[in-house]
């Protein structure tokens, strides 16, 4: 904040953020998208840019699932993170572009999340890059892996 | 010009991997409002996707729209499918002028006659041709040849969508909406002045995914972005149902973050995604900045009265509504839009034309 800021007339935003009600029926929803897991294996995915979060909603959410024992970086076409938050089996999501900027944030609740799992089109290429790898000198395959 | 590579070809060309892939898929969902239970459809869809050829025709606007679209902060989402889309024709961003501009549309029309999307921004005068024209070529008419070829044509902003301020009492230039123009051809309205970022790119991705047009409103507006009121998506939606409004802008109220209501909030008249999508990054919108919503993705929302006067509602009856909405909740806030609908036809019925001589003798 500004130093002049903090001594104008008017203050722009309240120093305490004040609760707009939102977290709580999220609470809910991801409780009963925890019991559907459980019960039957379904996972669920909400969308958290989709919901109307005024000021502070977001971070007094994320404050109360807390952390877990997993944290995964991904880097493809920026960053991802994703952690397991302190209720086993819900996870956070954030994708941000190559810029570090945030452009999709979810809460899954799944034993993993999808991205995480190799990718069939992936693996082809793996194999096609290993065996090109295989077929080439023992000097070649000292090195370094080939990039695929 | 557009080629026959799949989209899927594209981001493996330009090393994107499966998991990235995937990620692109999962922003584009939330991109284009859909839930993240669809992705692996829009997978699919993507991967297949083509190539489309986009003419942009600019006429009677501010460039605001266009600003909007290229100020988007997501490059890895927007970035990518707009460079997936061909642009053969967009008078404020190619490099070409003169003629070859013109020559970039025309062959771009010939080429893919009957397949490209046509997006255009700005009203159309219809009072005088010569208030807006392009390489000497009045906007009638350019949009007159371009829309023959169109498979869909998309209109860009409130000014496109309504007639917007162009439009506005006492509309000298006889400005139209593009809808009023085209016969035939499916137009998909992109109201908002301008339009948030997120929606633009997330109709161009409907259409680049899908192949399809998107459920529209009364309006012809896309329904994922455009299906429900600014007052039903608002986060301070809790203090208007229990009565709490901020009476000034500095009052204890607005403080407090109360309802912005009694300010001249539009939020009940207003369909538009600005309280979930918000601009700059996701960083804030009108009413999180403790500003009323003006309803500019509303036809004719100039003339629906003053900016900063509340909905023509009694003070009696807010008291009364304010009471009911404790029970009420939603349907509250349809009546709302219902009043603010009155409002509008109230305004549109009280103006006065008055012809350009006049308007240059105004002091």
């Amino acid at each position: 904040m500004l130093p002049e800021l903090a001594t104008a007339c008017v203050c722009p935003e309240s120093p305490v953020p004040p609760d707009w009600g939102n977290t709580l029926p999220l609470l809910h929803e991801i409780r009963h998208a925890l019991q559907r897991l459980i019960e039957t294996g379904a996972p669920s995915a909400i969308d958290l840019r989709a919901l109307p979060f005024g000021p502070g909603d977001e971070a007094q959410l994320l404050a109360i699932l807390g952390q877990g024992e997993v944290t995964i970086a991904i880097e493809a076409l920026g960053p991802t993170r994703i952690w397991e938050t302190a209720y086993t089996g819900v996870w956070v999501v954030e994708h941000c572009n190559t810029e570090g900027a945030r452009i999709a944030l979810c809460i899954e609740v799944t034993h993993v999340p999808e991205i995480l799992l190799s990718q069939p089109g992936d693996l082809d290429r793996a194999l096609i890059a290993l065996d090109g790898a295989l077929a080439a000198s023992p000097a070649d395959l000292s090195g370094r892996p080939q990039s695929l | 010009m557009a080629t026959t590579k799949t989209l899927g070809e594209v981001l493996r060309e330009n090393g994107v991997t499966r998991r990235g892939f995937l990620k692109f898929c999962a922003a584009t969902a939330s991109l284009m409002a859909l839930p993240p239970s669809l992705v692996p459809a829009l997978a699919a869809a993507l991967e297949k996707a083509r190539r489309p050829s986009v003419i942009w025709l600019s006429f009677q606007e501010c460039t605001g729209c266009t600003e909007s679209l290229t100020r988007s902060h997501t490059p890895t989402v927007e970035g990518l499918i707009l460079e997936h889309i061909s642009l053969d024709y967009h008078h404020t961003l190619q490099a070409a002028s003169g003629d070859a501009a013109e020559h970039a549309r025309e062959d771009a029309m010939k080429e893919n006659f009957g397949h490209y999307i046509l997006v255009v921004d700005g009203s159309v005068p219809l009072a005088n041709p010569g208030y807006s024209t392009i390489a000497g070529i009045t906007n009638r008419v350019m949009l007159e040849e371009a829309v023959k070829g169109a498979a869909a044509v998309i209109a860009m902003g409130t000014c496109a969508a309504f007639g917007g301020l162009p439009g506005a009492a006492p509309n000298p230039t006889g400005a139209v909406s593009v809808g009023e123009l085209v016969k035939g051809k499916p137009v998909i309205n992109v109201s908002g002045c301008p339009p948030v970022p997120l929606v633009i790119t997330g109709v161009l991705a409907q259409l680049l995914t899908f192949g399809t047009l998107p459920a529209l409103d009364g309006y012809g507006r896309p329904l994922a972005f455009f299906g429900q009121s600014i007052h039903d998506r608002c986060y301070r939606r809790p203090f208007y149902d229990k009565g709490l409004f901020a009476e000034s802008f500095d009052d204890e109220g607005a403080r407090k973050g109360w309802c912005l209501y009694r300010l001249g909030c539009k939020g009940p008249m207003t369909y538009n995604a600005c309280a979930t999508m918000k601009w700059n990054q996701g960083t804030s919108w009108p009413v999180e900045s403790g500003h009323p919503c003006l309803g500019c993705a509303e036809p004719h929302f100039w003339d629906a009265g003053g900016f900063y006067e509340a909905l023509s509602v009694p003070t009696a009856a807010i008291a009364r509504t304010a009471t009911y909405a404790a029970v009420g909740g939603v349907a509250l806030g349809a009546a709302m839009g219902i009043l603010g609908r009155t409002t509008r036809q109230k305004a549109t019925a009280q103006r006065q034309p008055v012809s350009v001589d006049e308007l240059e003798q105004t002091p």
